[in-house]
């Protein structure tokens, strides 16, 4: 659906040249949520926009939806443009035309008639879930009622590709559940192929498929969300993962419990997919002579299965203690023995 | 010199005088609005970043605009005596003022046309762009209706402005209250007249404030 070729944009300015994208390649697939992950600068908003022709590349091509984006102009350009919508930060509405105005707009720009318009807008408007406010002025919203105008307003014309460009960013964690929730009930029930970037490793592993790590320009690793959740490569995604995974008071409630602990060993648990369903603490009771203590934990959702880690303690002799670590293993689950009792 | 006040006034005249000053106001305040919205949108449009980047166009335009905005009226006026002639045959009567009247006033309101565009939160120029939408589109969709509160409120102030320039204009000749004021209030010592026509001139300045207001906080959705 979307092809990234050998991409290159290069800012030049007095102080010297900004590669703000250096040699990127990307293929996304059609119905796929992709989401692309990085801190402040690291060239995501200059990809995104990319896709729909606000930015040209220095080098390479760009091809959306059977489009060469980076190449067409004009007419051809703008047309491409409605299949391609995108959502922001800000909201970007027209604080001068109503929510119902709002989402009329790329229907007035594709000249859908009236009561055609009319017609659709009164669709959209239930699918974001704004009845009752068709007649308010953006400012009499709260940010998620902008953002879902923002939504309808970007689905009006039944885009094929969905661009955000840090579309929650603005908004308090409940309020970026729900407008996340209302993105992959789109997606699911459109089929629509959509791109998000972000600095939230929470959004990635809430909503997307697959992830990009964008550092310097760069994509530094890339990769199927749960893939990248069991296994990162790359410190800066690491860093990435912690922050969904590991609360920041683990580290010490973990010490703390060593402390306590003078006997047995404390082991820490990493399930992946499939496996944070089965019931392997209990199978660990049934079948081994250990008294097991859960000291803490945390699962978490992504769009293709759970991820969590879990902390346990282990007491009994030291001979069933490693055969129950023995039977972890062959659990798929990752063990790790934090401290010998 | 004892005469009962407002004895020297001829109504009849002063009503004359007034609906020249209206007349006046009324062209050039339109043509006014129509010039300076195309120069200012051209400023804005040809700017650093903006659809039409142009820099050679953009520093004409401004270099013009400055130039006719600090040049003072009366001075204008008399520079435009030879357009004026050619435009409307004579220096005389209330056509004469409206070159002078709206060569001064466009360049000062497309100044803040300019302004009032920059205004405009560049995310919706965007966000319209990522629509698809034309540049027509982006200017009769987005720039006008987004900057309207602006542009109201400018062309009240401008309205005002040119007011007063009337007058002014009227000194040399041109009809209207300003004139009546000179002629009738200040050559001849009636200073009734000259309290009278102040009193119109300000009723018509507060009628175009009072309206400009309402229309502007009515279009202010913000
Ligand atoms: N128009 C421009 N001119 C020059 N440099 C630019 C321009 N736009 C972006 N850059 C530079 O390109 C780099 C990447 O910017 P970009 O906005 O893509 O980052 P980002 O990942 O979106 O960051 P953020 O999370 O802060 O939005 C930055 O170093 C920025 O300074
Ligand atoms: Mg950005």
């Amino acid at each position: 659906m979307i092809s990234i070729k050998n991409v290159r944009k290069i800012y030049s300015s007095r102080q010297g040249n900004v590669h703000a994208v250096d040699n990127v390649n990307v293929e996304i697939n059609e119905g796929e949520i992709f989401g692309v992950i990085g801190y402040s600068g690291a060239g995501k908003s200059t990809l995104i926009r990319m896709l729909n022709g606000l930015e040209l590349p220095t080098e390479g091509s760009v091809t959306v939806a059977g489009r060469v984006v980076s190449k067409i102009r004009g007419g051809e350009l703008r047309k491409a443009r409605q299949e391609i919508s995108m959502i922001f930060q800000h909201f970007n509405l027209l604080w001068s035309r109503t929510v119902r105005e709002n989402i009329s707009f790329p229907l007035e720009i594709a000249g859908v008639t009236r009561k055609e318009r009319t017609k659709r807008v009164d669709e959209l408007i239930k699918l974001v879930g704004l009845e009752g406010r068709e007649d308010s002025y953006p400012s009499q919203l709260s940010g998620g009622q902008k953002q879902r105008v923002g939504i309808a307003r970007a689905l009006a014309n039944n885009p094929k590709v969905l661009l955000c460009d840090e579309a929650t960013s603005a908004l308090d964690p409940q309020t970026t559940d729900s407008i996340l929730e209302l993105l992959v009930d789109i997606n699911k029930r459109l089929g629509l192929t959509i791109v998000l970037i972000t600095h939230e490793m929470h959004v990635i592993r809430k909503i997307c498929h697959r992830v990009a790590v964008m550092e310097n320009g760069r994509i530094v690793e890339m990769g199927s969300v749960l893939e990248v959740f069991k296994n990162p490569q790359q410190p800066i995604t690491k860093r990435f993962v912690q922050q969904v995974t590991e609360p920041e008071e683990t580290k010490e409630t973990v010490e703390q419990l060593i402390e306590q602990y003078h006997s047995g060993e404390i082991v820490q648990l990493t399930f992946v997919g499939g496996s944070a369903e089965q019931p392997v603490i209990t199978n660990l009771i049934r079948h081994f002579d250990v008294t097991v203590n859960i000291l803490q934990g945390k699962i978490s959702q992504t769009q293709s299965g759970s991820y969590g880690t879990l902390f346990i303690h282990l007491d009994g002799s030291k001979d069933e203690i490693a055969k129950a670590i023995e039977f972890i293993g062959t659990q798929q689950v990752g063990v790790e023995v934090i401290r010998n009792g | 010199m004892d005469k009962p006040y407002f004895q020297d006034i001829d109504w009849p005249g002063m009503w004359a005088a007034t609906t020249e000053t209206l007349y006046m106001t009324a062209i050039s305040v339109v043509a006014t609005f129509i010039l300076g919205l195309l120069l200012g949108l051209l400023l804005f449009l040809t700017g650093k970043d903006n659809l039409w980047e142009n820099k050679p166009v953009n520093t004409i335009i401004s270099a013009f605009v400055n130039i006719f905005r600090s040049i003072p009226f009366i001075i204008l006026i008399v520079l435009l005596i030879p357009l004026t002639t050619i435009l409307v045959g004579s220096m005389i009567g209330e056509n004469a003022a409206l070159p002078a009247l709206i060569v001064g006033a466009a360049p000062f309101y497309a100044r803040m046309v300019e302004i009032g565009l920059r205004e405009i939160d560049k995310g919706v120029i965007e966000a319209a762009k990522s629509m698809g939408a034309s540049t027509s589109t982006i200017i009769f969709k987005v720039l006008l209706p987004e900057s309207m509160p602006a542009l109201v409120s400018g062309i009240t102030v401008t309205a005002i402005a040119l007011v007063g320039y009337t007058a002014m204009a009227g000194v040399i000749g041109a009809g209207g209250l300003g004139n009546l004021a000179y002629l009738e209030g200040y050559q001849r010592s009636q200073n009734d007249v000259t309290l009278i026509a102040t009193i119109i001139i300000l009723i018509i300045v507060f009628i175009i404030q009072f309206l400009g207001d309402i229309i502007t906080s009515k279009i202010d959705k913000r």
